[in-house]
């Protein structure tokens, strides 16, 4: 994990390191087992064929959880995640890069907490935005 | 030129119904394995050690794994509701934390649908599902709220 970043050191328009992550079909049955989803979609391929998907998808909790793990990773032990949300909006294939980018859109302080708010967007390697969000984040101040 | 709903009076009576709920106790184990499954090295989701340090004191949940505390009582509905749209599709997920989930917790889930709206786009007819999932801990408190976006399309016949 990065070190701590402080309210202080955030601007609007500041980017977090973008976490690369590559679902494979081994983790899509690894994610279906840990979260007790057994959606066909996401592991039978002759199901997803016959229900008009190109092949199986990665679950969109999946892509979710990368978008959580992005902001995580960014805001530190000291970081408080308050709200984070997304849109399925593409679909997601395994076997392939999903790209997870984020910027800062707003900071304010807000009855004494150092609030920062996020987009964040997964992006599969051809850059087409799969999943955009949003997420809200308390930040430590270094002024304490 | 008016078209026929494709709400019925099924799912209409459905909303803001709550289901009862369901309970899960938060294990160490069940929290590992989500953080395994989700390759994410976070050592506040498995090492104890470091976890203790911070200001949750112990290991926590990773924030998307509401997803496993599932009342499935919606979701069903929302399969099982009789409509010739055949497909289901998870349209989009928000989670909002009032308190960390942790280990030794016991959270209890109760979900409802709040509101049904349907729309024409890329994949034909739809049905826009919107529920609402509350996730309370020992103490009756709300640790985290849900709102999910659950659609209902068409499945055009292969030719």
């Amino acid at each position: 994990m990065a070190k701590q970043i402080y309210f202080d050191d955030v601007e609007v328009g500041h980017e977090l390191a973008p976490l690369i992550k590559h679902p494979t079909t081994q983790q899509l049955v690894k994610w279906a087992g840990a979260s007790d989803d057994y959606y066909q979609i996401h592991y039978d391929k002759d199901f997803a064929l016959a229900n008009n998907l190109p092949g199986v998808i990665v679950h969109g909790w999946l892509t979710f959880s990368f978008l959580g793990q992005l902001v995580t990773d960014w805001m530190g032990y000291e970081g408080t995640l308050r709200k984070i949300g997304c849109n399925y909006r593409g679909m997601n294939f395994p076997n392939q890069d999903t790209i997870c980018r984020g910027k800062v859109t707003k900071k304010y302080v807000k009855d004494g907490e150092n609030i920062v708010e996020l987009e964040i967007k997964a992006e599969n390697p051809k850059g087409d935005v799969l999943v955009p969000g949003n997420a809200t984040v308390v930040l430590p101040s270094r002024k304490k | 030129m008016v078209q026929e709903s494709a709400i019925t009076e099924e799912m209409r009576s459905a909303v803001g119904v709550d289901s009862p709920p369901v309970v899960y106790d938060i294990e160490k184990g069940a929290v590992k394995k989500f953080a395994l499954a989700i390759e994410d090295p976070n050592p506040l989701y498995q090492d104890e050690n470091v976890a203790r340090k911070t200001e949750y004191g112990g290991i926590i949940a990773p924030p998307t794994f509401p997803s496993m505390l599932r009342n499935p009582a919606v979701v069903d509905k929302v399969f099982n509701f009789k409509t010739p749209l055949k497909g289901l599709l998870n349209g989009g997920n928000e989670l909002e934390y009032l308190k960390p989930i942790k280990v030794g917790d016991v959270i209890s889930v109760t979900a409802k649908l709040v509101d049904i709206k349907e729309r024409t786009g890329a994949m034909g007819k739809m049905i826009f599902f919107f529920a609402e999932t509350a996730y309370k801990n020992q103490k009756g408190e709300v640790v985290c709220l849900g709102r999910q976006t659950l659609i209902r399309h068409e499945v055009k016949e292969k030719k």
